[in-house]
């Protein structure tokens, strides 16, 4: 037998925590200074940030999800039934049922598209986000139908949200869900897994003579994307207050595809400022071209793949690194 | 007392249409040996190969590894068991650096598709990548991209990401095809010093017959799926000439 080295324990780099907390606390305190538009707004981009990062784990591995729009509803569709069902007002109970329903779903639909690669992988994710789409559509009494249904402001840690501080309290539930969600990727992109996902990209043949099987670490992930589109899904609910069965219509996922394009695949700091700079520029657009704002996002799209092909996080930091002494 | 065999082949069938690519193949390989195995186009040299790495399955007989059936066994699974090999063409992650290549192979054995938690880069691993390299002569070449090595260098890694698995026998398909004639030897030179040193079991597949007299201990010899000879180089080569069945 070839002999290596005994392998090391591997420890977290314990480096720029301070830097971190820092910056986390100031993200916090902004909720309270900014405009409440904008709160709003960088709370539905964050939110939908999560399902776009992952979005880029698996495309990662060349697979491109136009379905994770199911797992954002179903994140949704957890905090609304969990209200009106069963009447569950505390925001952590909603977050854990949410994440688990994402897992559980993606835990299931994972075992059948796990098995597929390039346009069916697509088109199998597309296909599961409408069936639940369309069962949200038909299922009336149960979802409200087109109409989707309330979402009442719900308690935290037993304390009840005062309305006209909702937003900014979302907003900081926001900021610490997705610091914890940009902590977990950050350990999955530094780890074997994370690293295979690009090996997968390159050579699955390779993959398999190394001993790795392609098809778990392909599920694994998928089921992680899974529940991070669901907390996703539960935070957005809480932002706009609404649910209804658009959250798992192929748009909201195309939406989650383009932010990809927009960020890059590196890092997780690109899904989340691609998915806020979207959001403005929709808002933006929306504002001063309610008409047509779907061609000016459309437009944006366009110069974005034609002047940053690899992503705008991903060019920018490139070239900044280039002119780096 | 005699070593118990590493690998035994019986009586192994698959047809492909009207080619008979395995047709009643029984072979045995003992630990330490290192092998070569010859034979014309579609003699079935790589079909022998995907049958023992499980890429392909047989239509009948049974394969058995340190005593373990394997038929029918996914390819990650007999990797795991201690079957490593390399590829005709080499199969690498091309838009990965080198040292990632290999970091990669260190790791994914090791749960390497389970575990998201744990850091894949660690200073004992990378140490061991760059140790393993070194031994390969790829040790210039770490940072850069597999796709940028010369065809001498990307078996060489092919090899080393397989030889990274610790295996007990190694499978080496055409390890000197698409090498110029000057790097031929010492190519395997390079391979040969690396496997015997870690007394790594090696079966390899070769049209060179100069290459296959030069390192290997053991020959067989492959015609339309039938193993027609077996035995040392220097027999097994000079019958074949006189027999016709080696084309020189």
């Amino acid at each position: 037998m070839i002999r290596l080295l005994v392998e090391g324990d591997a420890r977290p780099a314990t480096a720029g925590w301070a830097l971190v907390a820092a910056g986390i606390g100031a993200a916090l305190a902004l909720g309270w200074v900014l405009p409440r538009w904008l709160t709003f707004v960088v709370t539905q981009g964050l939110a939908k940030g999560l399902a776009v990062m992952g979005v880029v784990l698996l495309m990662r591995a060349g697979l491109v999800s136009f379905g994770q729009g199911l797992y954002y509803a179903g994140g949704a569709y957890a905090v609304g039934f969990a209200a009106r069902l069963v009447g569950l007002r505390e925001a952590t109970g909603h977050a854990a049922l949410g994440v688990a329903a994402g897992v559980l779903l993606g835990a299931l639909v994972g075992v059948v598209v796990a098995r597929y690669r390039s346009i069916f992988f697509a088109m199998l994710t597309l296909a599961f986000s409408m069936v639940l789409y369309g069962v949200l559509i038909k299922a009336y009494t149960v979802t409200g139908g087109s109409d989707g249904m309330p979402i009442p402001l719900p308690t935290l840690l037993g304390l009840p949200v005062p309305a006209d501080r909702a937003g900014a309290i979302v907003y900081d539930v926001t900021i610490g869900c997705v610091a914890l969600a940009v902590y977990v990727i950050a350990r999955y992109l530094a780890s074997p897994l994370g690293f295979l996902m690009r090996a997968i990209r390159d050579n699955e043949v390779r993959v398999q003579y190394l001993g790795g099987s392609v098809r778990r670490a392909i599920y694994r992930t998928y089921v992680l994307a899974a529940g991070l589109a669901a907390l996703g899904g539960v935070l957005g609910a809480f932002n706009v207050g609404h649910i209804d069965p658009d959250l798992a219509y192929w748009t909201t996922s195309g939406e989650f595809v383009f932010v990809t394009l927009i960020g890059g695949l590196e890092g997780v700091g690109a899904p989340l400022g691609g998915a806020v700079a979207y959001e403005l520029v929709k808002s933006y657009a929306f504002k001063y071209a309610p008409y047509a704002w779907e061609m000016v996002v459309g437009i944006a799209m366009l110069v974005i793949i034609f002047l940053f092909p690899e992503g705008v996080w991903v060019s920018l930091a490139r070239r900044r690194r280039r002119t780096s002494p | 007392m005699s070593a118990a065999p590493l690998l035994e082949i019986e009586n192994l069938t698959l047809r492909f249409g009207q080619v008979e690519a395995a047709a009643g193949e029984s072979l045995v390989l003992m630990p330490g040996e290192f092998v070569g195995i010859i034979g014309p186009n579609g003699a079935g040299k790589t079909t022998l190969l995907n049958l023992i790495t499980g890429y392909l399955r047989p239509e009948s007989g049974s394969i058995r590894f340190q005593g373990r059936p394997i038929v029918g066994l996914p390819p990650e699974v007999i990797t795991g068991l201690g079957i490593g090999r390399s590829f005709q063409v080499p199969q690498l992650f091309a838009s990965l650096p080198v040292l990632e290549n290999v970091l990669i192979a260190l790791a994914t054995p090791c749960g390497g598709d389970r575990d998201a938690w744990t850091p894949m880069v660690t200073p004992a691993r990378e140490r061991t990548a760059r140790a393993l390299l070194g031994q390969f002569g790829l040790q210039e070449w770490t940072e850069r991209p597999a796709a940028e090595l010369p065809e001498g260098g990307r078996k060489l890694l092919d090899v080393a990401l397989a030889a990274a698995l610790r295996p007990k026998l190694l499978l080496l398909d055409e390890p000197t095809s698409g090498v110029s004639a000057e790097d031929k030897y010492p190519l395997m030179d390079t391979l040969v010093a690396v496997l015997e040193r870690e007394g790594v079991t090696t079966a390899f597949v070769e049209h060179d017959m100069d290459v296959v007299r030069r390192y290997a201990r053991r020959v067989v010899v492959l015609s339309e799926g039938r193993i027609i000879a077996d035995g040392p180089p220097a027999r097994v080569l000079d019958d074949g000439r006189g027999r016709g069945f080696l084309g020189g």
